[in-house]
């Protein structure tokens, strides 16, 4: 096989490995839209706060420390702990349940029956909110987040496929923490998918994303699975958070991770969990290759910043529903 | 405390038992607007209770009034002997009183099996953390609820469309999904809104049927709200009156027939 034709196999792997941290910030949207049809614009922030707030845990930081030092004249920064990784993953997941619980009891609680619009420009509200919280809470320098994930290409791999091409081929490179970002992805897709298809709750919440007062009159309680979906996009939010900001570093921009999901979602419907997952797939190889083919040979390179937003601006017009959303019909 | 009345036997060999809800004097408005003027009445155990009136009556409003949408400025809801506090419909829901709606609302995505299904939620107590940990026990109480639900299922005779998204059924067969779900919960009270609005004379007659039924074999309490009074008038045991949101007549069918007010309303009545 030709050196070329190898590293197009590359660029696709790689792509995919990208689309599935795309994939992963659309579901959290998705989430959140089927059940309650809030278009949730702080989806991003909530990605910086979760990856914020476990940095925070695990250094042992002492919540709102420049407040607290500003009002008491102290001088305390940190517990001088240091909390396991997997115990501030839990612990960051309790706040991010916690968060939930507050934007459904202070925000939309009060929202009920509003427009789409009146809801997304909430979401906007809170989006700057929390970003204000994440600053206050933790400070807002650069941090960098280190739970242990591995770094850099694997050399099994890179080993592995060397003898595939001839001499001027050394293997692919594949990063190993998007191999592990995959997995985690992966399983937490499968998790939800199993979440929403064979639980009580699970099966609620769909009943939730379907017909409201038909949900009601079987029981079931809006705002519960509100909180759910909204705990169930924190979830998301966190290991978005935690597989970004250990790729580069914990600050502001990871809330800009949520403007690469529109595209995604424009993609593959903003309904639809598996259109999410292909969506971010589809954007992800899409741009690589683009950048591989096009891109860098003819128009000087740097295309992965635009690409997704044209293929997005295609599909409006050819597709407005997505590949998987619902097909709006209004019957006259 | 009205609530201990003398068990009779109808003439089918039906028992109604004691007053199962009792609404006093329930006042609605919405705005400026009365929409149930001050009217009481009750539902015994065991009986098919219809409510009947013109458009705008305010029978749809009394329903939403039963299930918990609306909640009365006055008056006062009594279920199995108990008032009632103001309640959200999912909390009426779970003190067994099921629903169907006028314009349906199924869950058009899902299959007929899961809407049906989700008529069980209030019947599943395993927690969402005892779900993951204890995953034999969940099983175990979903294959309970299959099995009330398969039967539910075979009782209404939608067994072929089983897997069906309801989404793609005929508007019909959809009004028996919904009677479906609303059995699934075994309810104590089932309410029926316009059960047979929109249906052709076969399928009114198999709605009818299915409405007797459920009474007889599951012995379910039923109020219903129905335009079409051949068929009220057959399958119910008492019938409240409604017009203007007042209550014009309350007693059996016979009673009502002859009653001067309701033919009024129905017929009209000439001003001088």
């Amino acid at each position: 096989m030709s050196a070329d034709f190898l590293y197009g196999i590359e660029v696709i792997i790689n792509g995919l490995m990208a689309g599935v941290l795309y994939a992963l910030v659309a579901l959290g949207f998705v989430l959140i839209f089927k059940a309650s049809g809030i278009f949730n614009y702080a989806q991003g922030v909530m990605a910086l706060f979760a990856a914020l707030t476990l940095v925070g845990i695990m250094e042992g930081q002492v919540p709102f420390s420049h407040l607290i030092n500003a009002i008491l004249g102290t001088e305390i920064h940190d517990f001088g702990w240091e909390v396991p990784a997997l115990l501030a993953i839990l612990l960051t997941l309790i706040v991010m349940v916690g968060f939930a619980w507050a934007v459904q009891q202070f925000v939309f609680r009060h929202l009920v029956g509003q427009e789409p619009i009146i809801l997304f420009m909430a979401t906007i509200g809170l989006a700057y909110f929390l970003e204000g919280v994440g600053d206050l809470m933790w400070g807002s320098d650069i941090k960098t987040l280190a739970i242990g994930l591995p770094q850099g290409g694997s050399i099994w791999v890179e080993e592995f496929t060397s003898g595939l091409g001839g001499d001027g081929f050394y293997g692919f490179f594949i990063d190993k923490l998007d191999m592990v970002a995959t997995i985690v992805a992966a399983v937490l897709v499968i998790g939800l998918i199993v979440f929403a298809q064979y639980t009580k709750q699970g099966r609620a919440m769909r009943a939730v994303a379907d017909d409201h007062q038909a949900a009601l009159s079987v029981g079931i309680s809006l705002n519960f699975i509100w909180v759910l979906v909204w705990s169930l996009a924190g979830l998301v939010a966190l290991v978005a958070g935690v597989m970004w900001g250990a790729k580069s570093g914990v600050q502001f921009s990871l809330s800009l991770i949520a403007l690469k999901a529109l595209p995604v979602l424009m993609l593959g419907g903003f309904t639809s969990i598996p259109g999410a997952i292909v969506g971010g797939l589809v954007i992800g190889v899409g741009e690589k290759l683009f950048e591989y083919t096009i891109g860098a040979p003819f128009l000087g390179g740097a295309t992965e910043n635009w690409f997704a937003y044209m293929l997005a601006l295609i599909f409006l017009v050819f597709r407005p529903q997505g590949l998987f959303g619902e097909k709006m019909i209004e019957r006259v | 405390m009205k609530d201990t009345v003398e068990p009779y036997v109808t003439a089918d060999g039906r028992t109604i038992g004691n007053i199962l809800m009792d609404m006093r004097n329930i006042t609605l408005r919405f705005g400026g607007v009365e929409a149930i003027k001050n009217i009481s009445f009750d539902i015994r155990e065991g009986e098919i209770r219809a409510i009947i009136g013109p458009n705008g009556a305010g029978k749809s409003s009394m329903l939403n009034v039963i299930s918990g949408f609306y909640n009365p400025q006055e008056g006062e809801v009594w279920f199995r002997g108990e008032k009632r506090p103001p309640m959200k419909p999912f909390q009426v829901a779970r003190q067994g009183i099921a629903r169907t709606f006028q314009n349906i609302a199924l869950f058009e995505g899902m299959s007929v099996l899961d809407n049906v299904m989700t008529g069980r939620l209030t019947h599943m107590k395993t927690g969402l953390l005892a779900q993951a940990v204890w995953y034999g026990r969940a099983a175990k109480e979903e294959t309970q609820n299959r099995e009330v639900v398969e039967r539910i299922i075979d009782f209404l005779e939608i067994q072929a469309i089983r897997k069906t998204p309801v989404g793609r059924l005929p508007y019909g067969l959809k009004k028996r999904v919904e009677l479906a779900r609303a059995l699934a919960a075994e309810p104590k009270l089932l309410l029926l809104d316009e059960p047979m609005a929109g249906m052709n004379v076969e399928e009114k007659e198999d709605m009818s049927r299915f409405i007797l039924d459920v009474n007889d074999e599951f012995g379910t309490t039923i109020a219903l709200i129905e335009h079409d009074m051949g068929v009220v008038m057959d399958i119910s045991d008492r019938v409240v009156v409604m017009d203007y949101g007042r209550k014009i007549g309350d007693g059996t069918p016979d009673e009502v027939r002859n009653n001067q007010e309701v033919i009024d309303a129905y017929l009209g009545v000439a001003h001088d």
